[in-house]
C-alpha cells in the first residue's frame, strides 16, 4: 500500500480530506471537476464511477459552485460536519491566496509595459474556454432532446446574455416550465 | 464607507449564489451585471481581465467572485466576496445531501434535474457571450477566442497550453 489513509473501507478522516482536496484544489486549472474524479475515484478509491456520478448530479441540481459542493458531500458523508469543512477549506484555501497574489501583482503591474497585452491575450483565451464548455454541453443535450431542452438553452441565453436580465428572474421564470416539460416528457 | 461596501457584496454574492445552478460560469452574467452595470466596481474589459487571471490561476472556477470582490475593497472584499458565494451554498448543500439517498430516485428529483440543465447551459453560453464583449476588442483577440474554444472543444490538450500561447502572443505584441 502506498497510501495508508486510502484504505478501501476506511473512511477517511478530516485530516485526510483536507490534504487530498487541497491537491485537488491547486492541480486544476479554469475548474477542477475532472482532478476531483481522478481523485476520489482512481487515486483514493473512497467513491466508485457510479457513486460519484451521482454525488455530482445532486451538486449539479443544488445552487453554489459544483466542486464546492462536492467537497462538502464526500466531506460529510465521511466525516460530518467536521469533515465538511476540513474538505472545503482544503480545496478553497490555497487557490484563493494565490489569486490574490496574483491579483496583488496585477494591481501592481497590471498597466505596464506588454502586461496590459498579454492580459488582454489570456482574457481572449479564457472567453473561449467558457465558449468550449458550453459547446460541449449544449450539443449532446440539444441532439438528445431536441423539442424539450434546446427553447430553454436559447431562451436562458437570450434573457440572460443579450437581454441582460436578472438570473433570479430568469431562473424563476424558466426553470418550473422547463421541470414540468421534464415531468411530462417522463411521463 | 469600506463598512457598507463589504455588507454590499455580502448581500449581493449570498443572493447570486442561491441561483448558481450549473455551477460558478453560469453565474458569470450575473456577477458581471451587479459589478459592472449597477455597483461599477470594475470595468467591461477589467472583468474579462479578471476572469482571466482567475483561469490563469490554479484552482475552482469560483474565483472569480473573489478577484470582484478584490476589486471592490482589497483582500477584506474578496474574502467576503468568496464566503458569501460559498457558505450558504455549502450549508444547504450539506443539509440537502443527507436526504439525498431516498430523494434521488423519485420521478421529481430526476425531472429538476433533466429540467434544469437547459437552462443552466444557456446561462454558460450567456457568460461566454458576456465574456467576449469585454475581451474580444479587436478582431486578432476574437480569433484567439475562437481558436481557443475550437481546441478547447476538439482535444483533450490542457487549457493552460492555451492560455500560456495567447498570453505569449500579447506579450510579443501580436495581438495589438
Amino acid at each position: 500500500m502506498k497510501m495508508s489513509e486510502s484504505s478501501k473501507n476506511g473512511s477517511p478522516g478530516p485530516t485526510a480530506l483536507f490534504w487530498s482536496f487541497l491537491t485537488v484544489g491547486i492541480s486544476g486549472f479554469g475548474g477542477v471537476l475532472p482532478f476531483a474524479r481522478r481523485m476520489l475515484v482512481e487515486r483514493r478509491r473512497w467513491l466508485d464511477e457510479a457513486q460519484f456520478a451521482e454525488t455530482l448530479a445532486l451538486c449539479q441540481t443544488l445552487p453554489g459552485p459544483n466542486i464546492v459542493n462536492v467537497s462538502i458531500v464526500i466531506g460529510g458523508r465521511f466525516a460530518g460536519p467536521l469533515g465538511a469543512l476540513a474538505a472545503v477549506s482544503g480545496l478553497l484555501g490555497a487557490p484563493v491566496a494565490l489569486v490574490l497574489v496574483f491579483a496583488s501583482l496585477y494591481g501592481r503591474w497590471g498597466e505596464v509595459g506588454r502586461a496590459p497585452a498579454m492580459l488582454a491575450g489570456l482574457g481572449a483565451a479564457a472567453c473561449g474556454l467558457v465558449v468550449a464548455t458550453a459547446v460541449k454541453m449544449a450539443i449532446p443535450l440539444v441532439r438528445t432532446r431536441p423539442a424539450s431542452a434546446a427553447p430553454f438553452v436559447a431562451l436562458a441565453f437570450a434573457a440572460v446574455g443579450i437581454v441582460r436580465l436578472p438570473l433570479v428572474w430568469v431562473v424563476l421564470a424558466l426553470a418550473p416550465i422547463s421541470i414540468a416539460v421534464a415531468w411530462s416528457r417522463r411521463a | 464607507m469600506k463598512q457598507g461596501v463589504l455588507g454590499d457584496l455580502a448581500v449581493q454574492f449570498v443572493m447570486l449564489s442561491l441561483v448558481a445552478f450549473g455551477g460558478a460560469n453560469a453565474v458569470v452574467p450575473e456577477i458581471h451585471r451587479v459589478a459592472v452595470g449597477l455597483r461599477h466596481w470594475t470595468t467591461d474589459a477589467e472583468f474579462a481581465r479578471l476572469f482571466a487571471i482567475a483561469n490563469a490561476a490554479p484552482g475552482p472556477n469560483v474565483m472569480i467572485s473573489t478577484l470582484v470582490g478584490w476589486k471592490a475593497a482589497g483582500i477584506p472584499g474578496a474574502i467576503v466576496a468568496t464566503l458569501a458565494m460559498c457558505g450558504p451554498t455549502c450549508l444547504l448543500t450539506y443539509f440537502i445531501s443527507r436526504g439525498w439517498e431516498r430523494w434521488r430516485l423519485t420521478r421529481l428529483g430526476a425531472a429538476i434535474g433533466a429540467g434544469l440543465t437547459p437552462v443552466t447551459v444557456g446561462f454558460v453560453a450567456a457568460s461566454a457571450l458576456v465574456l467576449a464583449r469585454g475581451a474580444d476588442t479587436s478582431w486578432r483577440l476574437a480569433i484567439v477566442t475562437l481558436a481557443t474554444a475550437l481546441v478547447a472543444w476538439r482535444t483533450k490538450l490542457n487549457p493552460l497550453w492555451c492560455l500560456a500561447a495567447a498570453a505569449g502572443l500579447g506579450l510579443a505584441g501580436a495581438l495589438g
